[in-house]
């Protein structure tokens, strides 16, 4: 595992230099990166940017630092990691501002990748960024009371401060949560509400942003625009996914995302389970891809806890393995339903769901959920590979999916009537790629080599040979083929590591030491990210030392991919909407959280 | 060839056994059952990770078809049933509620996986809705997180099982009155049930000191569970 | 030419079509549907054709590893009593991600000592995540997921919260549903069995060595 923090080590301190007064190095004990100046925070964002190739903004997020003890000292943390495009670890900055008004300049004017990250904040820990051209709520609703990430804000249904609930055991008298509300529900009001007569305000705001970005796209002819929203009930929009489109004849002028509506408070929920209980939350998070997401969140907490956490070599491999096969497994799904939007309705689909199945057979022999794997520990594997899987695996990664990943490539990819549909829509230059932070498929099929397996290695992806894959044109027919390419990768990186795996199919060693049921992780923060099906995952966690994170924060490549959505429709006809959103490859539990 | 089908024919009639290829008699109720049980119609409409497992009962390996169930309708006005298939969140449910007051009688709603039935590992969030019964009636309840494509099967044959239950003489949608829509819920600083607003104009205009108060009784209420 | 990739594709599925019927030929004589084998073939790396699994009328064989609703295992005596596993310790409870599990815990009315045997034990059904943690976690084998997925219900204010009698199968169950786990627990605990037994012996057998004072027994212990 490579140190994001020490890997650039001649910028950082550049950046010390030419900013003496702004820039400080962050001294608290297991802590990297930056403090830096709130004014000045654009300044070197600028430079960061323009002279020393920091053009990628992963991802942004606030900290809430809160402690109900008197004196403490109280604040909300925003967090920047930047990355070259070329490759390497992190640049983290950190700004800090007060709880009460909390004011942060905005990086989406430099930075439009920042956009929905910022927006998210303020959503959730009410930071309001200035300069932020549409800084409204995104995951909750306009009208919403309170922002519901910071530490003192409680949910109807809260319990208690940190799981495990004190009541559960050894007097635990069961009881429904919803008995115990005066509605029966989990709703809870201000003083002196009063709901007759009540009008939402959502949607008005919405409707207005969009008029006022259609004003801005001119057409010489004046004619009557209409609204046509897209969702959240649409059989094309991969979930409870909305699009507010205003157009102009059949040409898109303006696309708002509206997301939200599977925002099932995953982080909140998170900072109150302990560390090992966040394991099969994150299998819903990117519901097709549940070890990648495992992935992820161990690596970020094995960081911190060290050494003791390595896993075995055979567990390392295992891990991969989980991880190509999950990459395939959410490739061929992709795939069918990108072809299901783009007309083919549902044969392509039932071709690569039935291949999928079969990989999700291994998932359900080895982990016992087909979709719901929960199989990373910190510090290994939950079990090894019972008997016959490996054998399993062996079939179809050498015999069946090489065969049928052909078949499908045969089967689309040179269809005319596909590539009249997908060649030259939706194009994404790389600079574009790269300002909106996308990652994963649609940064490589608009021509950046980027694949964090190779850009910054983690687990053992160092050990193996494989191409990053890359497509020219940034446009739909790009990123369906940029899958077909990754599947053969993914293909190509199995075949070394399955001989490889240390035991065979004899079994061995899985789990560092032993699995105990709490774990405590030293203080300090940690941002680990894995290369998923979908990009750029990643999980920043900050503990105090007690068995539940303080801060636990996904950086969700499907949600910060949908950035650059609007970019990709303006312009463009309505039916390529919908041709777009499937070659983004979205998830809807990730996007909402 | 035995009998043309066991399950119409049996009215308490018996129908000599050379007649049984060409003459069945049943009852009016067992044959319109039977017509709907075989040909409901699911709504296109997915929520969450259930959805995957939704879509993979339709795929090839279970085989929706196979139930006259294959035909999922993304028009809320062509379908019999509603599955709803994951987290039901706070934002959503005024969406849900619409889309089932849209949905022509006769319809069925399954709630399917633990999220729908009851908030599921998610239910202590902000924004999610502790079972969607709490809105729309539900008629069959699956299990699981998720539950499997055969749990999802087992879950609509237990639908079948309700559907030949019902008579065409005691159904709700044939008698006189009309049956009131489910008011839509609003979003305000927290989700606002309409059915509620008497309830809650009265716990907002409680002293401040309410919060308290409102833990107190709590344990009464726990009794009596 | 133009078209050429159509008619690619087309072949594609003409040969996925054909194959269904080829595949029911080369099977004739053999049940390809409704027979283990059949199933097994349907899985395997070699399927082709018809993929579907009849269910109900066959069911895809769930792995040994597969979870859905937590149980509580307990033993039968030779008596023929229930003995539970379970010594209601509460790490189960204390694992669980969404804090489903309630355990009531009593104590002995004369020696105000804890009693081992939980004398309830609830489980929301519908909160569980079927994520296996309190089956993985749990130090006396008490808690294991089970197998039954089959448990659609009208109702579920009435039926979803699981109490200790519906949680609770015999060994036996166990062991039916999860043979490979069952067994490597079992060895293991005899294996320890027979371990604390020989240490037990040793140190016995220390104790009656031990008045002479002669050499010191150092290896005894580890030799069981």
């Amino acid at each position: 595992m490579t140190d994001a923090t020490t890997a650039a080590p001649v910028e950082q301190s550049e950046l010390e230099k030419r900013f003496p007064d702004a820039v400080k190095a962050d001294a608290r004990p297991g802590y990297a990166g930056f403090v830096v100046e709130t004014s000045k925070l654009v300044e070197i964002a600028t430079a960061l940017r323009d002279e020393m190739g920091y053009d990628y903004l992963s991802s942004v997020t606030a900290v809430d630092y809160y402690s109900d003890a008197p004196n403490a000292e109280n604040f909300i943390e925003v967090v920047y990691h930047f990355y070259k495009s070329t490759g390497g670890g992190a640049l983290v900055l950190k700004v800090q501002t007060p709880r009460d008004n909390s004011v942060v300049p905005s990086l989406t004017p430099l930075y439009p990748g920042a956009d929905f990250q910022e927006r998210e904040a303020y959503d959730l820990y009410g930071v309001n960024f200035e300069g932020h051209p549409d800084q409204r709520r995104i995951l909750m609703w306009e009208g919403f009371a309170g922002h519901p990430m910071r530490k003192d804000w409680k949910e109807a249904f809260y319990e208690e401060e940190v799981k495990p609930f004190k009541n559960r055991w050894p007097e635990g008298q069961v009881y429904r949560i919803e008995d115990r509300n005066p509605f029966n529900k989990n709703n809870k009001y201000p003083q002196g509400f009063d709901p007759v007569g009540f009008k939402e305000t959502d949607d008005p705001k919405l409707y207005e942003v969009l008029e006022r970005a259609a004003r801005e796209y001119s057409e010489d002819i004046d004619t009557e625009q209409v609204v046509v929203n897209l969702g959240p009930q649409h059989p094309s929009t991969h979930g409870v996914f909305r699009m507010a489109v205003r157009l102009d004849g059949e040409t898109i002028v303006a696309l708002k995302p509206v997301m939200g509506y599977l925002h099932r408070n995953h982080e909140k929920i998170g900072e109150r389970n302990t560390w090992t209980m966040n394991m099969p939350f994150t299998d819903r998070l990117d519901y097709l891809s549940s070890m990648s997401n495992n992935f992820g969140y161990a690596l970020a907490v094995e960081k911190l806890m060290g050494d003791k956490a390595a896993p075995p070599e055979r567990a390392e491999y295992l891990r991969v393995i989980m991880a190509e096969l999950t990459r395939i497994s959410n490739h061929l799904w992709a795939v069918g339903f990108l072809l299901n939007d783009l007309g083919a309705f549902f044969t392509p689909s039932l071709y690569a769901i039935q291949e999928r199945e079969l990989i999700l057979d291994i998932f359900e022999a080895t982990t016992g959920s087909r979709m719901m794997c929960n199989y990373f520990r910190f510090g290994g594997v939950a079990r090894d590979l019972p008997e016959g899987v490996y054998a399993k695996i062996k079939d179809l990664v050498f015999e069946r999916l090489p065969r049928k990943i052909d078949e499908l490539d045969i089967y689309l990819s040179e269809n005319e009537l596909v590539r009249s549909r997908s060649e030259g829509v939706g194009v994404i230059t790389p600079e574009e790629a790269i300002a909106f932070s996308t990652a994963g498929p649609v940064l490589r099929a608009s021509g950046v080599p980027y694949d964090i397996r190779r850009a910054d290695p983690y687990s053992i992806y160092d050990r193996f040979k494989f191409d990053v894959k890359v497509r020219y044109h940034g446009d739909v027919y790009d990123r369906y083929m940029i899958r077909i390419d990754e599947m053969r990768q993914s293909l190509d990186i199995l075949k070394q590591a399955i001989p490889d795996l240390p035991g065979g199919a004899a079994g061995g060693e899985v789990m560092n030491g032993k699995n105990p049921y709490q774990v405590r992780v030293p203080a300090g923060e940690s941002y680990g990210r894995v290369e998923g099906p979908k990009g750029e995952l990643g999980y920043y966690i900050v503990s105090n030392g007690k068995g539940n994170p303080a801060r636990y924060h996904v950086r969700a490549p499907s949600f910060i991919n949908l950035t650059v959505l609007e970019k990709m429709c303006v312009g463009q006809k309505v039916a390529d909407v919908v041709v777009n959103l499937g070659s983004i490859d979205i998830v809807l539990g990730e996007v909402d959280r | 060839m035995t009998d043309t089908n066991p399950t119409v024919n049996s009215a308490g009639y018996e129908v000599p056994p050379e007649l049984r290829q060409n003459v069945a008699i049943t009852t009016l109720d067992k044959i319109w059952n039977m017509g709907r049980r075989y040909s409901v119609w699911p709504m296109m409409f997915g929520l969450a990770c259930c959805a995957i497992e939704m879509i993979c009962t339709a795929a090839s390996r279970y085989d929706l078809a196979r139930f006259g169930m294959e035909v999922m309708r993304p028009s809320p006005r062509q379908s019999d049933l509603m599955i709803v298939s994951g987290t039901v969140t706070k934002k959503m449910i005024p969406q849900i509620v619409r889309l089932y007051n849209q949905m022509p009688e006769p319809k069925y709603v399954l709630a399917m996986g633990a999220c729908a039935s009851g908030g599921g590992p998610f239910k202590e969030g902000y924004n999610v809705v502790s079972g969607v019964d709490q809105y729309v009636p539900v008629d069959v309840y699956v299990p699981g997180c998720p539950p499997t494509p055969q749990a999802l099967l087992h879950g609509l044959m237990k639908l079948q099982e309700k559907i030949d239950s019902e008579s065409i003489t005691s159904v709700r949608w044939y008698g006189k009155d009309d049956i009131p829509a489910i008011p839509v819920p609003l979003l305000g600083p927290d989700l606002i049930d309409p059915r509620d607003n008497e309830l809650i104009k009265q716990e907002t205009s409680k002293k401040p000191a309410a919060p308290a108060a409102a833990a107190a009784p709590a344990p009464a209420a726990e009794a009596a569970n | 030419m133009y078209g050429l990739g159509i008619l690619k594709g087309m072949w594609v599925t003409l040969t996925h079509f054909i194959d269904s019927y080829v595949e029911d030929i080369k099977w004739l004589g053999r049940n390809r549907y409704y027979s283990k084998e059949g199933i097994q073939h349907r899985r395997s790396k070699d399927t082709k054709g018809i993929f579907t699994v009849q269910y109900p009328e066959e069911k895809l064989p769930v792995p040994e590893e597969f979870r859905f609703i937590p149980f509580l295992v307990y033993d039968v005596d030779a008596d023929g009593n229930k003995q539970d596993r379970c010594t209601s310790c509460g790490i189960c409870a204390k694992v669980c991600p969404p804090q489903c599990i309630w355990i009531v815990r009593t104590e002995d009315p004369v020696t105000k000592r804890p009693v081992p045997e939980p004398v309830d034990f609830f489980v929301d059904v519908d909160i569980c995540m079927n994520c296996g943690y309190c089956a993985e976690y749990c130090p006396f084998d008490a808690i294991k997921m089970d197998h039954d997925y089959e448990m659609a219900s009208f109702d579920r204010h009435a039926e979803h919260i699981f109490n200790k009698e519906k949680l609770s199968k015999p060994a036996s169950y166990y062991a039916g549903i999860r043979p490979t786990n069952y067994n490597r627990e079992e060895t293991l605990k005899a294996e320890e069995a027979a371990k604390k037994a020989a240490a037990a012996a040793a140190k016995a057998a220390a104790a009656a060595a031990a008045p002479p004072a002669g050499s010191p027994p150092p290896a005894a212990p580890t030799a069981g």
